[in-house]
């Protein structure tokens, strides 16, 4: 009976030596910190879970107050999550609208071929690295996931020998744009249908001869365009997300469809064309 | 000396705390995707055993045996490890923000290591004074960074290598941890 009491006095004891020690170390020590900061770091989910790519939610807390990320740095919370920290900030969750991951490449087996036969690692840096053209488009998407197999949502498929990316699942993270060996994938705000689907610097005569989806520069696009809003660079349409309404008429024109669409003239929203 | 020299020793290579004695598995696997997180994990590790087997070795000779609770040693070093990582994350928090920030979120979590609380259990067990717990401890942390390091390097080698399908991933990992170990085996072999 000795040794219990003996035992509970000594572990209570110990106990109190040590929770007196840390509160007295968390004053003696207290950082002071932007108010701010304390605010957003209780919105987030507190997982520490990394996927924001921050050492963890204090961190990316510090981040967004400083500016340096995002309202919406945090994957795992979502909308909700985004808004409270939105209201912190002072900007609104609308300001900082979603970004999508684009495949600028709409080259499927359908419309452009592969050249040669790569026999190597089944990954798209190690094709570029070989040296061969594996693609008739030096422009193009290879076709071998590099991309898929960074994404962590799963949001990429190669399909018909292109990547395509699934909008609903794609958290913007930007892994793939940065995967890519062929620069192919940027983040576009989600909301602009319109999108040039090629990388294609080459002149139109060239781009005919492998793709026959691919961009040739003729120019239809920009004379069409009544907002200033798509111009070609290089032998290559370029959309100005700002200026665009989505109007849909350079989709209309281009001769190889190398413009998606807008949201209003397509059956489905998988960002693959009709 | 030599028998200090020889602790270390064992603690590092001989008895390596992943690799013969199977503790702290879950961080081994879990953060060596890559080479600058395990060398971060492994700086955290070794400051962390290192101070906590001091502690724990203090409070075992001076709190728990004379009052008869060697049996309550167990609690006692979980409770007061977990603490003793929270003060020391303050302190550094406060007067050393680089050092903070290396060590990141490795710190907290390394706190219920099994590895950490494996290494004063084993002191204790061993009969270690102070100093002798401490170079233990510190012996057995620099291990757990070989062998984390070691697997982080070879995990980014195998991730630029043809491998079969149903290997892919956790299998292949796990299988070379099993060689690594096998190559430890050998240490056990040395004599001095």
């Amino acid at each position: 009976m000795l040794g219990i009491i003996i035992a509970t006095v000594m572990i209570t004891i110990i106990g109190i030596v040590v929770g007196t020690g840390l509160v007295y170390t968390a004053k003696k020590f207290y950082v002071e910190a932007d108010p701010r900061e304390i605010k957003v770091r209780e919105c987030l989910p507190g997982n520490n879970c990394g996927a924001c790519g921050y050492a963890g939610c204090d961190a990316v807390a510090a981040a967004i107050v400083k500016g340096d990320a995002p309202v919406n740095a945090c994957p795992v919370g979502g909308a909700s999550v985004t808004e409270k920290i939105g209201e912190i900030m002072g900007t609104s969750a609308d300001a900082q609208e979603r970004k999508t991951a684009f495949v600028r490449c709409a080259g499927t087996c359908e419309v452009t071929h592969d050249q040669g036969n790569y026999i190597g690692i089944r990954d798209c840096r190690s094709a570029v690295l070989s040296g061969m053209n594996v693609t008739e488009c030096s422009y193009g998407c290879l076709g071998y996931g590099s991309c898929v197999s960074v994404c962590p949502q799963n949001a990429i498929s190669v399909k018909d020998g292109a990547a395509v990316v699934d909008p609903s699942r794609c958290i913007g993270c930007g892994l793939c744009c940065k995967a890519c060996p062929r620069g192919l994938i940027e983040l576009v705000p989600e909301s602009r249908k319109v999108r040039v689907q090629c990388s294609n610097r080459d002149k139109g005569a060239q781009v005919k001869a492998v793709c026959s989806a691919g961009c040739i520069g003729c120019m239809l696009c920009t004379r069409q365009c009544e907002f200033d809003a798509i111009t070609v660079t290089d032998n290559l349409a370029k959309v100005n997300y700002a200026n665009c309404t989505q109007c849909g008429k350079c989709a209309d024109k281009c001769p190889v469809k190398a413009i998606t669409p807008p949201a209003s003239k397509r059956d489905n929203m998988n960002g693959e064309r009709k | 000396m030599k028998n200090l020299i020889l602790i270390v020793v064992a603690g590092a290579l001989i008895n390596n705390v992943v690799l013969n004695q199977f503790l702290g598995i879950c961080s081994f696997l879990g953060v060596s995707k890559q080479m600058k997180a395990s060398a971060s994990l492994g700086g955290a590790v070794i400051f962390v055993i290192t101070v906590a087997s001091g502690v724990a070795s203090l409070l075992y000779d001076y709190v728990l045996k004379p009052f008869d609770l060697d049996y309550m040693k167990t609690i006692v070093f979980i409770l007061v490890i977990a603490a003793l990582v929270q003060i020391v994350e303050m302190f550094l928090k406060k007067t050393s923000p680089a050092m903070y920030k290396a060590l990141g979120i490795y710190l907290p979590l390394i706190t219920t290591n099994c590895a950490v609380l494996g290494v004063a259990l084993t002191n204790v067990q061993n009969g270690y004074n102070f100093i002798e717990s401490v170079l233990s401890g510190f012996g057995t942390a620099v291990g757990y960074t070989i062998a984390i390091v070691l697997l982080a390097g070879i995990r980014s080698r195998i991730n630029e290598e043809d491998i079969p399908a149903p290997l892919r991933g956790a299998p292949i990992v796990l299988i070379s941890a099993a060689l690594m170990s096998i190559a430890f085996m050998g240490f056990p072999g040395l004599s001095f």
